[in-house]
């Protein structure tokens, strides 16, 4: 996988990302999103490692989740303009999209709560020898939940072929993750469940892809579950309307130089500065083909109000 | 082909029903395995299918609920054990947000055929934390199917059809009923989902219970009917899906109606028979709805203060009474 392909798919992530807030500050979008920019790297990487029929599962920051795994994008538009979407017919909307069709469990907009669900998952790969693995990303502030807790305990004494990523991100919702917990990785936690824990840098696709490529190698094994804490930055609030004025002065326009793009930008070349920039051109167009596509795609019929309750 | 079983022996029965003839069945919870259960509702089971199928979990009630949800998700056909019901509102995340909601939210792409299998109800000495009647909260959350087995026969029957069912089913047993000795039909069909059932005919008023009350409106409806009044029982079995048509050909039949559980008063499903009876049988009832429940406390431990609160035949019957008297 070469440098354009990973500066393709996170921009693709992040265009989609920007397009949306647009399209929320222009009234398209109802309801409050959690955007991940500057977080592209880890879904990027991780889905580097990751193969057909292995489950995904992700938070309400999940849109790179959603796109890294290859969910359509013009139907992820339509589901969060709350348009009848061949991604889930407008019940999801932006916090709770999944996708069968592409392993993608979905978001969750209960902190944590996906981490039982993706135990679930290994659950299935390991009784019918699947050889499949559960990735779930969570953010910081998850690790203090007690359902991940629980999770990561029953999938180590199941020896479950799960991976959890923990997306740090600084701030735990609108708090700093330094003030809600007295260690200093998040990482460091796995000790207490007799499984493996590192910490990478998460603006880092390749370092991500090896990391979780490592984990999923040794669930594949049977060896059971792992941790892996990507280090990164939200260069966002943590929703939609969030102004940020818990943030110190200046450290978002720090991120911004640390970020993922920007930090590939950096290092290029004039030869590849020019690549990269008709890549971007190429993200832009799909991106705003797939709007366009979006707002073709009807609103859901409020006669359907009652079906999908029940099988 | 009938045999005698006690309550909780069909439900052992039913299990091994489920591991034998479903090889996507998996159990799991606290003490289910190598321990065969609190209450022996799994003995012999993981001796007979092995760790694969049958497996303990921690203390985490919210973890392998969770759990359960991503295994349905993915294919299996999970049965979690919630060792008291009480237990339950530990995981009411996984239940309420996730278990119920993944269908509708992924508009049918996703579904959650799993089984969530419980005892609840008082038992002498019982605190507050392990006498809940947990009925009511799971049938106002939509998603959720509901059973509640009377029975030995219906403890087997309903809880097959619950692991068959392509929706998540929350099975509420009633630990006092677990002694109790009747025929199941081991051979049977495994029946539809849902469905009352008239156990007792009877012309002057309906009772609607459910779980140990329906044992207990049987032994009103015999001295009632001592006083030379009729009463028919229905044993509602299911409250989701919940079938209201029993309920209403019986009220046209009888013009009275009494609904009685377990669960305390305020917000119980009685509340929810008696405003459907309120709205589609005002033209036949020639009394007002009357409620047999718990009042409105926690439950106490003690014998002589559980007397107070658990609800039994003879308050069925006084109610009974004083719907024919108007």
């Amino acid at each position: 996988m070469g440098l354009p392909d990973d500066y393709r798919a996170m921009a693709r992530i992040r265009r989609f990302e920007e397009r949306l807030a647009a399209l929320k500050d222009d009234g398209e979008i109802p309801g409050s999103i959690h955007l991940c920019n500057g977080q592209e790297a880890i879904p990027v990487g991780a889905a580097r490692a990751l193969r057909d029929g292995d489950h995904v599962t992700a938070t309400y920051r999940g849109h790179g989740w959603a796109l890294a795994r290859g969910v359509d994008m013009t139907g992820l538009f339509a589901e969060m303009m709350g348009r009848d979407s061949a991604v889930n017919g407008g019940r999801a909307a932006s916090p709770y999209l999944s996708d069968p069709g592409r392993w993608f469990m979905g978001e969750n907009s209960i902190v944590g709560a996906g981490v039982p669900i993706a135990t679930g998952a290994a659950l299935t790969a390991q009784r019918t020898g699947s050889g499949a693995v559960s990735v779930v990303s969570i953010g910081d502030g998850a690790m203090n939940q007690g359902n991940v807790h629980e999770a990561i305990n029953l999938a180590a004494v199941l020896d479950l072929p799960l991976v959890l990523v923990v997306e740090n991100n600084v701030y735990s919702e609108m708090s700093r993750i330094e003030d809600m917990v007295r260690i200093r990785q998040l990482a460091e936690r796995a000790a207490g469940y007799g499984i493996p824990g590192r910490v990478v840098d998460g603006n880092d696709p390749d370092a991500v892809a090896e990391a979780v490529a490592e984990a999923v190698t040794r669930a594949r094994e049977g060896s059971g579950p792992s941790i892996v804490e990507a280090m990164t930055e939200r260069l966002v609030g943590h929703y939609s309307g969030d102004v940020q004025h818990y943030r110190p002065a200046g450290e978002i326009a720090a991120a911004r130089e640390r970020e993922p793009l920007a930090r590939i930008r950096a290092a290029a070349d004039a030869a590849l500065t020019a690549r990269l920039d008709a890549v971007d051109a190429e993200v832009e167009a799909e991106v705003e083909a797939a709007v366009v596509a979006a707002r073709e795609v009807p609103f859901p019929d409020p006669a359907t109000i009652k079906e999908y309750v029940y099988v | 082909m009938s045999e005698s079983l006690r309550y909780i022996q069909a439900v052992n029965a039913a299990l091994a029903w489920s591991l034998e003839s479903r090889s996507d069945t998996v159990y799991f919870g606290e003490d289910v395995a190598l321990p065969g259960g609190p209450f022996g509702a799994t003995k012999g089971l993981h001796k007979r299918f092995g760790s694969d199928r049958i497996f303990d979990t921690p203390i985490s009630e919210t973890g392998f609920l969770g759990m359960a949800l991503g295994a349905a998700m993915t294919g299996l056909r999970p049965i979690a054990e919630i060792m008291y019901a009480d237990f339950s509102f530990v995981a009411m995340d996984q239940i309420v947000n996730q278990i119920a909601t993944i269908r509708y939210s992924s508009a049918g792409r996703w579904k959650a055929p799993l089984v969530i299998r419980m005892q609840q109800g008082y038992s002498p000495g019982a605190c507050a934390q392990h006498s809940h009647s947990v009925e009511a909260y799971f049938a106002h959350t939509p998603g959720l199917r509901v059973a509640l087995p009377s029975t030995p026969d219906d403890a087997y029957q309903m809880l097959r059809t619950a692991v068959v069912s392509d929706d998540p089913v929350v099975v509420a047993e009633a630990r006092m009923l677990y002694p109790t000795r009747g025929p199941v039909r081991t051979d049977a069909p495994v029946e539809p989902i849902g469905g009352a059932r008239v156990v007792r005919d009877g012309r002057d008023a309906t009772v609607v219970a459910w779980s140990r009350m329906v044992p207990a409106a049987l032994a009103a409806a015999d001295q009632l009917a001592a006083e030379g009044i009729e009463t028919e029982v229905i044993d509602l079995r299911w409250l989701n899906p919940l079938d209201f048509d029993t309920v209403g050909a019986s009220v046209a039949r009888t013009g009275r109606l009494v609904v009685a559980h377990e669960a305390n008063l305020t917000g119980g499903f009685g509340a929810e028979i008696a405003a459907r009876a309120a709205s589609e049988c005002f033209a036949d009832l020639r009394a007002p709805v009357a409620r047999v429940a718990a009042p409105d406390v926690p439950m106490p431990a003690a014998p002589a203060l559980q007397k107070a609160v658990v609800p039994e035949a003879e308050h069925v019957a006084e109610a009974v009474r004083g719907t024919v008297r108007r």
